[in-house]
Formats: C-alpha cells, structure tokens, sequence
C-alpha cells in the first residue's frame, strides 16, 4: 500500500551570509513525509530545527535543495504563489502563539477563509465549533489580551484547523506553558489531528512530545544525526 | 477585496484614536488652503459683484493740472454724469485738540461722487450736507477720535474753519484701514478750497473727473476716443475694467503667497503622518507576519494597511475642509477694515476640493513612503520574535515615491505662483530649509552619543540619552518645531527690522520731522519761525518736479511700450486696450516690466545744489556743483541704484521734461545715497546755475526733542504757513507699523497654522513613542527610579528639543531677516536679542507642556497592565 508523500525534502541547505562569513545553519537535509503522518524534529537550541520547518513551510527559501509540499516543489514559486499555498494546504502553530492582538478570537480563527473571501455564517458556525472544541466555546468575542497563554494557544489551533490543512507545522507549541496546560494542548493537537487527518511536522525540546509522533529526526548543528520510527504503521518508510 | 476592508477596520480597532490624531498632522495644512483658496475666491466673487463701487465711477480721469477748456469740452461731450476732486496733502489743526495738527488728505470735491458703492459716514446724511456746499468737511472717523472732535465740532485747514458734519467710515474703492493709517481723508466742497488758500501753489495736487456715462457706452471705448483727443495733456485713465484687474492681480499674489505658507504647514504635517505611520508599521510586523503565514500575499497586507493610510488622509482631509471653511468664513470679518470692499462669505467649492485634493495626494505620499515596508515583512518573523532585518535591497518603489514627491511640490508651486522659475525655487528653498534642519538634528543625535558628559547627573544624562537612542524623534521635531518658529519668528524680525530702521534713521541728533511744500516766499519766514520755536533748520533742499523725456535720444514712451511688450505679452486682453499707458501713477512698482517702468514714468523730484550732503558718497565721475547760464547739456548727478536699475552709463544723455520745458542733461556722476535717514534725498541732483528760475517748493528737516515739542513746532508752522504740511517721524513709525499688524494678522495666522502643526506632530511622535516609552519607565520603576525622576527625565529631553529647534528655528530666521533686509529692503537687519531670547524660551516651554501632556499617564502606568497590554 503506497500512501502519496505529503511533504518531500531534499539535500536542504540554508546558509546565513554574516559579518564572520556565511553560515551553514542546516546542511543537506533529506526526508519524505507520507500523509497522514507524524513527525517530531528535535536537537538541541541552535540546531537548526526552526529553520527547517520555516524552509518546509515554504516561508523562506533554501540556499540549494528542494521542499516538496503537497506535491508541490514550492522552491520554484513566487512568494506570492508560496503564500497561497500556506492558504489552501499548512496550519501553523507557534511558540509564542501569535495571535493578532486587535482581533477578537473568533475574528482570529476567521482569518485564513476570509483571506479566501469565504468568510459568512457557515464559516463562522465552523469557527464557533473548533473554538468551542478546543474548550474556548464561550470566550469567542474576547481579545487575545484577556486570555491567558493556553487559552491564546488554543485559539491558535483552532485557527491552525479552520482552513482544514492538509499538514500542520507547530514550533513549540507548548514551548510557553507549564505543565498541566501542555499536557492538555499535546492531547487536543493529537486529538485534531486524528480526527481531521491531517499531517504534523512538530519541533520540540519535550522528548515525550516527540515520543507522541510516529517518526522522530535528531538534529545536531544543521545536520540530520538520527531519523528513527517510534510506532511502525502501515507504509510510512520509503 | 472585502477581506482588505474588514482586515483594515478591525485592525485599526486598539488604534483609531491614534489614526485620526495622525490625521490631525494634516488637518492645518489642508485648512489653510482650502482657507485660502476661499478667500480667494469670495474676493474675487466680491470684486465682480461690486466692480463699479471698486471705482465709485465708470471712467476717471486724472492729472496734475486741471482740464483744459478744450479737454472740458471733450469729456462733456460724452454725456452721462460728471463729478469732479482736487486732492492733495495738507496739515490739519484741530482746536478741539489744543490746535494739535495732523497731515491729512484733503478731497474738495463737487458733484455727486460716488456713483455707485458704499459711501459709508455718520451721520448717514453727512454726503447730502458736503454737498449743500457750505465751509463743512467729512474726515476720517479714527482722525475725529483721536483728535477729541465730535461731529459738530471744528478743523481748521489753511485759512479756513470747517465745520464737521460727518465721521468718514467707508469710502467706495479704498481701504479704510490703510487710508486711515497712512493718509487720512477729509472731504471738502470744492466751492470752500478757494478761500483755503491751499490749492493755488501746490505742485503735487491732483485733479481727478469722474465720469458716469449713459447707459450702453462702453467705457474702453470711450476711453480710448478721449486718450486720443486728449493725447499731451498729461491725463491718465482708469476704468473699472481696469482697476478690478489691478486689484484682482494684487490679491492673487498675496493669495498665492499666502497659498505657499499653507502649503509648507500641509508638508510638515505630512511629515508627521510619515513618521507616525512609520512608528504604527513597526508595531504591525508581527501581524502582518502572521497574515502572511495564513497565507495573505503580499498585495493583500499591504492593501490592509494602506487603507487605513487612505482613512487617515480622508479624515484630515475632511476636517481640514471644514477648518478652512470656519477661517475663510472668520477671515472676511477680521479683515473687513483692510479690505476696500465688502465680501461675503460663500463655499467655493472648486477651492475645497482643490485643498482636499492637495492634501489627500500629499499625504497619501507620504503614508506610502512608510507602509511600502508592510510588503517586505517576511512570514518567517511569526517564528523568529526578532524582527528579521528588511533592508536588504533598495526598493524601487521608494526611490519612486521620493520622486513622486519632489515632483509634487514642485507642481503644487508653480501651480500656486503660476511661474516654473518661482515654483522651482520655493521648492528649493523647502528643501534646502529641511536638509539643514535635517542635518542639524542628525549632528544633535551624534553629538549627545558622542560628547555626553559622564558627570552629568543621571537625569539629565538619561534626557540626553533620548535623543539619540533607537526610534528617537529628534530629526522628525527639529523639522516640524523649528519650521513654525522659523517662519513666525522671520515675521516678528521683519517687523523690528524696518522699524529699527525707521527709529534710527531720526536717533542721534538726527533730522525727526519734515516740512513739505514751503514756496520760495516762505522760506526766510519759515527759518525764523523755526528757530522761534526751538527747532533751527537742519537742512534745506529747493524741489523741482519734472519726468524722463528721453533717454540715450530715445523717447520714454517708445520705451515704456517696449518694456511692455517684453513684460505683459501674454496678457490676454491687451489686443483691447494695447495702448493703454499708464502715465500716472507713477509711484506703482515694476509689475513685471523687464525695463522697469518705474524709472521711465515715475514723477522725479530732483534738486539743485553746489555740493555733496554728508547723506552722500560719490561713486564715480565727477560732480558739478554749478554751471554757467546757458550751458547747452548739463552735467547731472543720479543715484547709484537707479543708475544701475536703468542700465546707464557715465557721460549717457537724457533729456527731462521740467513742467514743459525740455532739458538736456548727461550723466556726470553717480551717487550712493543713505536713505534711511529721514532727511531730503534725490535721485537726480543738479548743479546750481540751471533749475533757479523752474517753478519749485521746498523740504526742510529740523529736529524735535520729542512729540510734544513735534506737536509744538508743527503747530507754530502750521499757524504761520498753513500750506506747509508736516510729517513727524513718529507718524511714520506709527504708520509702518500700523500696515505691518495688519498684513501680519493674515501672515501670522498661516504660520500660526505650520507652528500648531508642528506640536500636533510633537503630540503625534510622543503618542506613537509611548508604548516603547512605557515600558522603558516602567522597567526603571522597577529598579527603583522615582515618578519625580521619570518626569525630568522627559522634562530634560523635551526643553532640549524645544530649544534646539527654537535656536535652530532662530538661527534660519535671522538668516531670512537678513537677506530680506539686505535684498528686498536694502537695510541693515536687526538683531533683537531680547525677542529672540523670548521666543526660544517660550518654544522650549510649549514644548515641554505638549510633551508632558501627551505623555501623562506614561509614568504613573501600573507596570503589570503594560506588561499585558499593547499600545
Ligand atoms: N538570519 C540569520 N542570520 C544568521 N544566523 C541565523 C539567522 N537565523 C538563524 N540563524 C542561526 O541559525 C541557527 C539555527 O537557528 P534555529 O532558530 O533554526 O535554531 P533552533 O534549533 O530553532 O533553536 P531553538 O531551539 O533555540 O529555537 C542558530 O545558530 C541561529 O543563530
Ligand atoms: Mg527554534
């Protein structure tokens, strides 16, 4: 049984000019991501794992090599073309949540159909659903200020979710909460993410997220050191 | 589409109070041109609506001398309405006033002049009794005041003592506020002149006739048949056709002008939204990041943003409108006195659109230059909380914008002045005003990094340390303060400058009043008289008045039509009334002659005299004190600037018309002359042995201890030789001044306008710097920094800025002065160290409080609240 691949990365290199010379921050990286797959980047700070799912989230460009998202080698696309692919196909989840602060949760989660144009009363009952499925049903008119972190994150899941991504990246998303509140944000993103189908790159410093994913890349200094399957499923390898 | 707008408008949510104060910056700028574009375009609806009243007649007729029996018959041919006024200057006493004397204008007129227009007295039958004949007199109401007479009460002119039957308040045509200060108007029946005994000697009387004519007669063509018939009897035309044009010309020029202050407060303001916009964009990267990561594109954020540009512009653009309206609807009021006809308020609508239309294109330049940054936030920034660095690259289309700009000035100023060169130059001038500021400030920001004494107290060291640290606002205020004070303090300096002048020219022993229209027989009497009274005469000079005939062995009028040609070919009715020359009025300026006009029609008083007054330098030839009777060419001496003015040389010949008779003379030397002081002065100088036998009057100067002792001598001439007339030097202070509060009402009110919008900005810069700011104090209450502290710390910064752009501000302004003083008015310039001391302390203290004021709260900020919160 062959699953398409989601995402496929290819002899990745990202080098940084700087004043002491250019940089090599990551250095021929390679993996291929079947859909509906998990996967943990970790290595210690400074390795490089933001880098990489930044490069595989088509949000910057890689100094050689190639990322195929959806199918789709997005090295070749106008930033333009790349950000409508984000629009149709990526979620995301940040470390420092990011939401928009003049806009109110609801409005948050709105945010990627409207930029479709597809905004109306059917995507708003859909963003009062995933609000209220990450727990958030009755702070919808509230603005990112008078939530507290967890909740800020999760409505930064429920928005990651709106557009119904076909892969969602998420650079330590518990990276900015204690404990309990991560625990309980590790359970609604695996959650989601079974439910939706959806594919999921996570970084992370927590290896009991990472032991979450089925597959788990090591970095050290730019450069892939282990690619190990925690749970075998069906037709994940290459 | 409906994505950018929504985006736009919750966006804008935490922040449209600041978006609609950044509007603000503009608001002045755009009011006082739509101000002024209505104005503009009331008056001009005023001048059409009351042209006739502008002349109070359809033709008049004027000259020195009185129309010939044969002119007389001519103008009566025309038919129609005939009224006719002989003016001149001449001493008034007042014996209500201790037979205090003032230098009026006397009217004897006779008909029922005006025509048409406001002839405005009190008591309102006033005209009917001038008319009724009679030793009676209508004189101007301030001079009524001011000399304690009511009506009812007496004058006395010459010989004669006049009843008064009216105070003067509007006469069609004139402004009263101006004729009030400079020549105060007594009217007169012409029947009552006689026995004056003013009229029969003076050399500068007028004589006017004014023609109403029959209904359906053209007045240029009626014109046109008279100057022909009347050609070589010295008689000049207006029409109202004529004198609206005039008028018309003066007011766009001053509305231009006007236009162009305005202007400067709209780009300062625009600089103002640049920079706030710039503040607000780099508070927005991280939103805009984020919509990017969702997958907004470039376009679209940008979109979002520029919206909210557009909104600002809208809403300062609105607002400005309905300022300038409330201005333009104030201004006709205060200016009612000054104006020569009335004006009523309507909204012109071409003249706010225009207004609207110039500040919308400029500040929507100047938003974009800023918000171009939005379609460079790279997505990447979401995962990085450090702003990625964006300057990589130029970006064309900044480079564009700044082109775009420089492009529009200089379109607004050739479009406002209606001359490339003038446009050209005045946005030369703004940008050479702006780089300097520019500069100043970026060395201020190096200097306080640079040379910050360490053992200043932390304070101040901190107030210092503002003013060059990230994001400060030292370039952004010194432009925006120093602008406004520049421009209002180059006002105040121009206005001590000439009356400094004018006080020096009669300090020191100095000559301080002058005595005009003495006749040959009164000069031995006049001495003693004089002397009598404790002034003795200082100087004395014979006058002859007389005209260019011709110069180089060319007639002047060939010359004057040449000259015309060259400067008015473009006027679109001159195929009409080509011929018009105006032989008259010869004390008007150059009006863009390219030969000055002046010089060739002007009405010179020259004198005679055997040698140099120590008011003069010999430049070059050599002057002739005397010549033998019968000398064929005359050695003349003539003025070093309008030597040079008329492109003269040593040894040229130009024959003058002395009162017809023909002279020639030929340059022999060329004087430079002090002028500023209030002693006799001439142009042309000849030597004795020629003008003797010309009819002639003469000035004299002496020197009064001070206004009463004026008062006193005056009175004892005025007693003695009521033909005299008399001007103190006080009276022409008086005067000066009385002009300049008038023409700096409007002024000072358009820099009033760049000044506010210079603290709107400050107000502006400070909100924008506020969250950075609080959370600066913030983190030193923290550490232990007292409210009292956080306050001088602001306090130290603000006074600093205040004071450099006031000294900056200061420092340009002198410069102006100077210029102005040396190219315009030709005089030394003054230095008032006192007014400049004052307005720099006053600009640092509307400084400090505006900044204090708008950053109330920054310091008594509960931390944990800025802690959570933006904005
Ligand atoms: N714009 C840049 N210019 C130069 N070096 C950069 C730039 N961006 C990132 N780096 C460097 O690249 C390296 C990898 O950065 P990256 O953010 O990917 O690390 P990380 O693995 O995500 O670390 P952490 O766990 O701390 O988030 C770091 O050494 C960083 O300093
Ligand atoms: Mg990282």
């Amino acid at each position: 049984m062959n699953v398409p691949s989601m995402l496929k990365v290819q002899r990745l290199t990202k080098t940084y000019p700087t004043a002491a010379g250019p940089l090599t921050v990551l250095h021929e990286v390679a993996f291929d991501l079947a859909a509906g797959a998990t996967l943990a980047i970790v290595g210690p700070s400074g390795s490089g794992k933001t880098t990489l799912l930044g490069l595989c989230a088509g949000l910057d460009r890689p100094s050689t090599g190639e990322v195929i998202l959806a199918g789709e080698s997005i090295g070749a696309l106008s930033e333009d073309a790349r950000a409508l692919v984000r629009n149709r196909h990526v979620g995301f989840v940040f470390q420092n949540f990011q939401l928009i602060p003049t806009l109110t949760a609801l409005e948050n989660v709105l945010v990627p159909v409207e930029l479709r144009g597809e905004g109306g009363a059917a995507a708003e009952a859909e963003a009062r659903g995933l609000l209220a499925r990450v727990g958030l049903g009755e702070r919808c008119d509230h603005y990112p200020v008078q939530l507290s972190g967890g909740e800020q994150q999760r409505v930064a899941l429920a928005r990651a979710f709106m557009n119904r991504p076909k892969i969602l990246f998420c650079d330590e998303p518990t990276g900015n909460l204690d404990g309990d509140t991560a625990h309980a944000m590790v359970e609604l993103i695996f959650g989601l993410n079974r439910e939706k189908q959806t594919t999921l790159v996570l970084v992370t410093h927590d290896l009991e997220l990472a032991a979450r994913c089925q597959r788990v890349i090591r970095l050290r200094s730019g450069a892939v050191v282990s690619d190990e399957k925690t749970v075998v499923t069906e037709g994940t390898e290459r | 589409m409906s994505f950018i707008l929504k985006m736009a408008w919750r966006d804008s949510r935490a922040s449209r109070r600041r978006l609609v104060l950044f509007s603000f910056s503009v608001v002045l700028g755009i009011a006082a041109l739509v101000a002024i574009g209505s104005l503009g375009a009331n008056l001009e609806r005023a001048i059409d609506d009351q042209a006739k009243g502008l002349l109070g007649a359809d033709l008049v007729l004027s000259g020195r001398a009185p129309l010939s029996d044969a002119a007389q018959r001519q103008v009566a041919a025309v038919g129609g309405e005939r009224a006719a006024e002989i003016s001149f200057s001449s001493m008034m006493s007042f014996p209500a006033a201790k037979d205090l004397t003032r230098l009026v204008n006397v009217r004897a007129v006779e008909g029922r002049f005006p025509f048409y227009g406001d002839f405005v007295t009190v008591p309102a039958d006033a005209p009917a009794r001038l008319r009724a004949g009679g030793n009676v007199v209508i004189v101007e109401e301030t001079l009524l005041r001011q000399f304690d007479t009511p009506v009812g009460g007496t004058v006395r002119l010459g010989a004669t003592t006049f009843t008064v039957v009216g105070a003067l308040q509007k006469y069609p045509g004139e402004s009263s506020a101006l004729s009030a200060t400079i020549a105060p108007r007594a009217l007169i029946p012409q029947a009552a002149l006689a026995a004056t005994g003013l009229a029969e000697r003076n050399v500068l009387i007028r004589h006017r006739t004014m023609l109403r004519l029959p209904a359906g007669t053209e007045p240029w063509l009626v014109e046109r048949e008279l100057r022909a018939a009347l050609r070589g009897e010295g008689v000049g035309f207006e029409t109202v056709a004529e004198r609206r044009r005039n008028l018309g010309r003066a007011l766009e020029n001053v509305e231009n002008f006007l236009g162009l202050v305005g202007f400067i407060a709209l780009f300062l303001g625009a600089i103002g939204v640049a920079s706030a916009i710039h503040v607000y964009v780099r508070q927005k990267i991280a939103t805009v990041a984020v919509l990017r990561c969702l997958g907004a594109s470039a376009r679209q954020s940008f979109a979002v943003y520029l919206v909210q540009g557009l909104a600002i512009g809208l809403i300062g653009a609105a607002l400005g409108a309905l300022l300038g309206l409330g201005v333009a609807f104030a201004m006709p009021r205060l200016l009612a006195d000054v104006l020569p006809f009335q004006v009523d308020f309507f909204v012109s609508w071409p003249a706010v659109a225009r207004g609207m239309g110039a500040g919308l294109v400029i500040s929507l330049l100047f938003t974009l230059l800023p918000l171009l940054a939005v379609r460079r936030v790279s997505p990447l920034v979401a995962l990085r909380s450090a702003a990625a660095d964006e300057g990589s690259g130029r970006d064309p289309w900044r480079i564009a914008i700044g082109v775009f700009i420089a492009v529009a000035v200089a379109g607004f100023a050739i479009w406002q002045t209606g001359k490339v060169r003038d446009g050209l130059g005045f946005a030369a001038v703004l940008a050479a005003g702006f780089g300097i500021l520019a500069l100043v400030a970026k060395f201020t920001a190096w200097a306080a990094r640079r040379w910050l004494p360490r053992g200043w107290p932390y304070v101040v060291r901190q107030g210092i340390a503002n003013l060059h640290r990230p994001n400060n606002r030292t370039v952004l205020l010194l432009l925006s303060l120093g602008l406004g004070t520049f421009l209002i303090l180059t006002l105040l300096l121009t206005r001590s400058t000439l009356l400094k002048e004018i006080e020096f020219s009669g300090g020191g022993g100095r000559p301080n009043l002058l005595l005009f229209d003495i006749q040959d027989d009164q000069v031995e009497g006049l001495v003693q008289t004089l002397t009598a009274a404790g002034a003795p005469l200082l100087v004395q000079a014979p006058i002859v008045t007389m005209k260019i005939a011709t110069v180089k062995g060319r007639p002047v009028e060939e010359l004057i039509r040449r000259t015309r040609a060259a400067g008015e070919g473009r006027d679109a009715e001159k195929g009409r009334r080509g011929d018009t020359v105006k032989e008259t009025d010869a004390k008007k300026g150059p009006a863009g002659d390219r030969l000055p006009g002046w010089t060739l029609r002007r009405e010179y008083r020259s004198t005679y005299r055997a040698a140099l007054t120590n008011t003069e330098r010999l430049v070059s030839g050599k002057f002739t004190g005397e010549v033998a009777p019968g000398e064929a060419v005359i050695p003349i001496s003539i003025e070093e600037g309008l030597f040079k003015e008329m492109g003269l040389a040593l040894g040229d010949e130009m024959e003058w018309d002395v009162q017809g008779v023909l002279l020639r003379t030929r340059i022999g030397s060329v004087r430079a002359v002090e002028w500023r002081r209030l002693e006799p002065n001439f142009f042309v100088v000849f030597p004795l042995g020629v003008l003797e036998p010309a009819p002639k009057f003469h000035v004299a100067a002496v020197r009064a201890d001070d206004s009463a002792h004026s008062a006193r001598v005056q009175r004892a001439v005025v007693a003695a030789y009521p033909n005299v007339t008399a001007i103190d030097l006080a009276l022409v202070l008086e005067t000066v001044d009385g002009i300049f509060s008038k023409v700096a009402l409007v002024i000072g009110l358009m820099s009033a306008f760049t000044v506010v919008t210079g603290l709107i900005v400050l107000a502006g810069a400070v909100l924008t710097g506020r969250f950075q700011r609080l959370r600066e104090t913030v983190l030193l209450r923290t550490l232990g920094a007292t409210r009292r502290q956080l306050l001088q710390i602001q306090v130290v910064e603000y006074a600093i800025l205040g004071a450099l752009a006031a000294v900056v501000g200061g420092g340009l302004a002198l410069a102006g002065n100077a210029l102005l003083a040396h190219f315009v008015f030709r005089i030394t310039p003054a230095v008032p160290g006192l007014l400049l001391a004052a307005s720099i302390v006053a600009v640092s203290l509307v400084t400090v409080l505006t900044g204090l004021l708008t950053s109330r709260g920054v310091t008594n900020h509960p931390p944990l609240e800025v802690l959570r919160q933006e904005t």
